[in-house]
């Protein structure tokens, strides 16, 4: 009986590492509509740079964007800046949404999210706006 | 713990039954909750595409500005 149990637990002990690296597989994100929204968002991008270099708009903690800094945006661009805005982060939940769904767990779009929201502003270039931990803008 | 042993078979039987319950219980768990490394891992695949951070290893802040062409 001790053998037994000495065996189960080594059977245990063997497959609980296995069970966590396949946990820590990747995540699916080739799917028609995660390329349709990337895609988009990259052609927005082309128009975005320019307001995340002078300021004008800043990343925020939760994955989006956001004006930071209406001053910085001559008055006839504005409302073309805030469209920009509206669309991107329209874009960006759909993302999260459908990158959870592809994985079979819609429940996750908030943790997906969070994580892209550290991801983008880990990843944005110096100069750039972000939304740091007190909910203050920070330049990176 | 192994006064538990002892105390009969039907108690052995219980653990029997539960250890193996319990690492079914465990890949379940695993599942529920986003893996982190993997989230970040598409989550920059993501960000490079969008932001073209891969492409000829400029990064887009060093990219001339829209309407300007090389």
């Amino acid at each position: 009986m001790k053998l037994f149990w000495s065996f189960m637990l080594c059977a245990f002990a063997v497959l609980l590492p296995a069970v966590n690296a396949h946990g820590q597989a990747n995540l699916e994100i080739n799917t028609p509509a995660i390329a349709g929204l990337q895609r988009s968002m990259q052609q927005r991008h082309a128009q975005l740079a320019p307001y995340y270099a002078s300021g004008a708009v800043g990343l925020t903690r939760d994955g989006n964007i956001a004006l930071r800094d209406a001053n910085a945006v001559p008055l006839p661009q504005r409302q073309q800046v805030n469209a920009l805005i509206a669309a991107e982060n329209q874009d960006r939940g759909a993302l999260y949404r459908e990158v959870a769904r592809a994985n079979g767990h819609p429940e996750w779009e908030t943790d997906i999210r969070n994580t892209f929201g550290q991801r983008w502003i880990e990843r944005a270039p110096p100069g750039w706006y972000y939304q740091s931990a007190g909910g203050t803008w920070a330049r990176k | 713990m192994t006064c538990l042993f002892r105390s009969g078979n039907r108690n052995r039987l219980t653990l029997a039954a539960l250890l193996p319950a319990l690492l079914v219980a465990g890949c379940v768990t695993i599942n529920i909750y986003l893996p982190a490394a993997a989230a970040e891992k598409a989550a920059d695949k993501i960000i490079d595409e969008v932001w073209q951070l891969k492409e000829g290893g400029a990064p887009a802040a060093a990219k001339p500005a829209p309407g300007e062409t090389k």
